[in-house]
């Protein structure tokens, strides 16, 4: 009995542990002092974690993509970042027009429907391009092939879209009817903030609901659960595959409208971050699992937005904001480490892992 | 009869597939880039040839497939495709001429409308364009019906020609050196590209040396050395090589031997990552942070400013930069020994970036200087003398390269190397041979930190400074990028590699807007068309059978050249 456990128990898995117990104290260290100092004021924190929701709701859109296509794939579509960037990237020059041609001032709801739809409509045809093009000759192929694919094609589409809209960045027009913030029980909320709050949940709603209960979602969850039996079920397996991918590519799409009303820059590098942040989060809530994504992108968006200033702050360090990319990257990597199951995944074997 | 008709759909696609790709190479500006850049002075540039190789590609494609024999068919088939592919950019053109899309499409200029029309006016311009079209989809098809031994040697001598005419600026520099031999080659090239009768002659020579190749090659001619010869040559090879990169730096003068340094240290971390992913089959995608650890220690142990700690020499700093990279190998390849494939990538990506992000915060600042980085880093010496330009310092590399190749071939095929590869091809069958997981693995990852750092090291001191710019995310891409094309695993691999991506995108500076859109189109590529790489490691496994496999070898080695292999779809 004595020996077993000391097999198990390698001086790997010590090293992990100390290395995790240490993040750990660190992060309770920097929060007990930073609540001592007292630095922050409630509202702000208040401020902050609406901030978060609003961001962790972005990433919520895009993470599905990830999601979804592991789901079935069980690949990383590593080009789901550009298929992010694709849509509010080529929606902006719509938002700029109607900005123009004083449209967008007199009605800002439809045009922001209109705005929303090409960005998801761009979104959804490169998820699928994508699909047919790189990832569909390659689906017998070693696990590590179609990775490398997906990061040639997340290259290849960065700079197709520098090539054909230009380096430089570009800045979505404000919207009126946004800039003025509401009063809520006697906190400050931008408008902004909650119409992105609100287009997530409703998107998130729409998305569980077609995986949940349409008859393609059915299908969906067949065709992930095992390829084979769903095709001897009549399940056309490509279709469903298609399916997928514009599901994730439209819900991209959306989510980066919603993005760019938090940040209202666009350029062709913008899918990176938060490409990879939306994986972390698919990660954290359990890859392949749909509420999984939600909530873990809930809590990167939290820990994102309050961590620095929660955990760094009391450790003295400058500017704690800057290391906010930082959070999110270690956040990736404990995960994996200790729990690559995610917080609600549990059909992931370490085989998959 | 359907087949017959579904053909025709299946042609139609394949026009508008090519018009769609020509549009595109043209609308990302890698048409107008090239557009002064002749091939042949004064008949056609290489923007022309971005913007057209996809239709003549497409028609090839079509006719290929074709269910009919009929010759005509063929050609009308051929014809067919590329007329469509002139139609799609006729299309666009005519759209632009009505709405002014250069608002959103930045690269639709006059210019790219002037070279699509040959310099015409709209009208007759356009025109021409359909009509060049409709020719280019018959030669394509054209080019199919040829014998293959005809078609391989015009092929091969229109390449050759393009490739000539695109590096002139390269070669003509090469050449001036050569004192009065240099009068018997300079004809051939006018003031950018190939002269008319230098390309003529450069074609005819080529195809006609590829046509009697061909056609030795058909009769089966096998000579057959023994391996005293086959050794003799070998070393023979080894030495001339030598000798000409060791004359490099004084051939190519300053400008080209830089390229030659970059070149060098990607190889050299190339050597490093290949024992990562190629031997052991661990994707690192955060290769970059050891390179950074690298060249941070030795800019920190070396600079002459206030943030240095011991202002060391080159030779005193280098053992340390190495050490603490390997130790950030072996500490960040400790945790993440379970994960396997994809998910080991992302966190590799994660680290690199972490160490990235915290170089660039305001945190470290004291010790790394932040976003203003490390400047006056000390260059080596050897007694009173200094590798202080890039000549000179192009010999410190290639002695990195020497090491790093020499070690990757002696542990190739030695224990460790063969355990790495038991581990990549199954870990868990691996595991129960006896092989140790945790030592191996650690010490893929720590030969592969290694060689990083000593990248990390050349380049500070190449440099001179080190930014926090300079370890992106983008340069583990480069680097894996040229060992996956180069195929991985393989030694002479890396090199092809380095030379083609990293060497290719920098003689070429019209390129550079489009180094990485090509790295991602040639990863995709080559993941669908050859993953195994340029020069595959199992090749090396036929060569030793060359007598037994003739045969085999050399009939697949022809199909996989035929284009028809290489379109893939």
């Amino acid at each position: 009995m004595l020996r077993t456990l000391r097999q198990r128990i390698t001086l790997t898995d010590i090293f992990i542990w100390v290395i995790g117990l240490s993040i750990a104290g660190i992060v309770i260290w920097g929060t007990i002092s930073t609540l001592q100092q007292g630095r922050y004021s409630g509202s702000s924190w208040l401020d902050l974690t609406i901030k978060g929701l609003a961001l962790g709701g972005v990433y919520a859109l895009i993470a599905m993509g990830y999601t979804m296509v592991y789901g079935i794939l069980k690949m990383i579509n590593f080009a789901h970042s550009e298929v992010f960037m694709s849509g509010p990237f080529t929606a902006v020059f719509v938002a700029l027009g109607f900005s123009k041609s004083g449209f967008l001032d007199r009605q800002p709801v439809i045009s922001l429907i209109i705005i929303t739809i090409v960005s998801a409509a761009v979104s959804t045809l490169i998820a699928v391009l994508l699909e047919r093009i790189a990832y569909r000759p390659l689906r017998s192929a070693p696990r590590l092939v179609p990775l490398i694919t997906a990061i040639g094609a997340s290259f290849f589409l960065q700079y197709v879209f520098r090539g054909l809209y230009g380096s430089g960045s570009y800045g979505y027009p404000a919207i009126k009817i946004f800039e003025q913030s509401v009063t809520f029980a006697g906190i400050q909320v931008h408008k902004t903030q909650i119409a992105v709050i609100i287009g997530a949940i409703v998107m998130m709603v729409v998305l569980y609901g077609i995986v949940q209960w349409t008859k393609i979602g059915k299908a969906m969850r067949a065709v992930s659960e095992d390829k084979e039996a769903a095709e001897l079920m009549g399940i056309n397996v490509d279709r469903i595959i298609v399916f997928t991918f514009a599901m994730g590519g439209a819900s991209a799409g959306i989510g980066g409208i919603l993005y760019t009303l938090l940040f209202p820059v666009v350029n062709f590098y913008m899918g990176f971050f938060p490409g990879i942040k939306a994986f972390t989060a698919a990660v954290l809530g359990g890859i392949g699992n749909v509420p999984g994504a939600f909530l873990g992108s809930i809590i990167l968006g939290l820990l994102e937005s309050v961590g620095p200033n929660l955990f760094l702050t009391g450790l003295g360090i400058p500017s704690p904001s800057q290391l906010k990319d930082a959070i999110a990257f270690v956040v990736l990597v404990l995960i994996l480490i200790f729990r690559p199951t995610g917080i609600l995944g549990e059909r992931i074997s370490q085989d998959k892992a | 009869m359907k087949t017959e008709s579904s053909y025709w759909v299946k042609t139609i696609q394949n026009g508008l597939i090519g018009g769609g790709i020509a549009l595109l190479l043209s609308l990302i500006g890698l048409s107008v880039a090239f557009k002064s850049t002749y091939i042949i002075n004064g008949i056609f540039t290489m923007g022309q040839v971005f913007a057209f190789t996809a239709i003549l590609f497409e028609s090839y494609i079509s006719v290929q497939k074709a269910p009919s024999k009929n010759t005509l068919t063929r050609l009308a088939i051929g014809g067919l495709t590329g007329l469509l592919g002139g139609v799609i950019l006729v299309i666009a053109i005519a759209l632009q001429q009505v709405v002014n899309l250069r608002s959103v499409l930045i690269n639709f200029s006059p210019d790219l409308i002037k070279l699509l029309t040959f310099n015409l006016s709209l009208t007759p311009g356009l025109l021409v364009l359909l009509g060049f079209s409709l020719l280019l989809g018959v030669i394509g098809a054209g080019l199919y019906l040829l014998p293959v031994r005809i078609r391989g040697a015009i092929l091969q001598g229109i390449l050759t020609v393009i490739v000539l005419g695109l590096f002139r600026d390269l070669l003509v520099t090469v050449i001036n050196l050569w004192g009065f031999v240099k009068y018997a080659f300079l004809w051939l090239f006018a003031q950018s590209g190939l002269s008319i009768p230098g390309a003529i002659v450069v074609f005819v020579v080529v195809a006609a040396l590829v046509f009697w190749r061909k056609g030795r090659e058909s009769k089966k001619v096998v000579i057959t050395r023994n391996p005293r010869q086959q050794r003799m040559l070998r070393w023979g090879g080894i030495g001339v090589v030598a000798i000409f990169v060791l004359l490099l730096p004084p051939i190519l003068g300053s400008y080209f031997s830089e390229i030659f340094d970059q070149v060098g240290i990607y190889i050299l971390m190339g050597l490093g990552l290949n024992i990562v992913v190629g031997f052991a089959g661990l994707l690192d995608l955060g290769y970059v942070a050891f390179y950074a650890i690298g060249a941070y220690t030795f800019g920190v142990l070396t600079t002459s400013e206030a943030v240095g700690i011991l202002h060391v020499n080159f030779w005193a700093a280098t053992p340390i930069a190495l050490i603490v990279a390997v130790f950030a190998g072996v500490v960040l390849g400790l945790p993440i020994l379970r994960l396997r494939g994809d998910y080991l990538a992302i966190v590799t990506l994660g680290f690199g970036e972490i160490i990235r992000i915290v170089v660039l915060s305001d945190w470290l600042k004291p010790i790394l200087g932040g976003s203003e980085g490390i400047q006056r880093i000390a260059q080596p010496t050897i007694g009173s003398f200094i590798f202080n330009n890039q000549q000179k310092l192009y010999y410190i590399i290639i002695v990195g390269i020497l090491i790093a190749g020499f070690i990757s071939v002696r542990l190739k095929d030695s224990h460790l190397g063969r355990s790495w590869m038991a581990l990549r091809e199954d870990e868990d069958v691996a595991e129960a041979m006896g092989i140790n997981k945790v030592i191996t693995k650690l010490l893929a990852f720590a030969m592969g930190a290694l060689f990083s750092g000593l990248g990390g090291v050349l380049f500070a001191t190449k440099i001179g400074s080190v930014y926090p710019q300079s370890f992106s995310f983008i340069v583990s891409i480069n680097i894996l990028s040229l060992i996956i094309i180069g195929g991985m695993g393989s030694i002479p691999g890396v090199f092809i590699g380095g030379l083609a991506l990293v060497g290719l995108p920098l003689l070429l500076s019209q390129f550079a807007d489009y180094r990485y859109l090509i790295y991602g189109a040639a990863l995709v590529f080559m993941m669908l068309v050859r993953p195994e790489g340029l020069s595959p490691e199992a090749r090396r496994r036929l060569e030793l059978h060359e007598e037994i496999e003739e045969i085999p070898h050399e009939e697949t080695a022809t199909i996989l050249k035929t284009p028809g292999e290489l379109g893939g779809r």
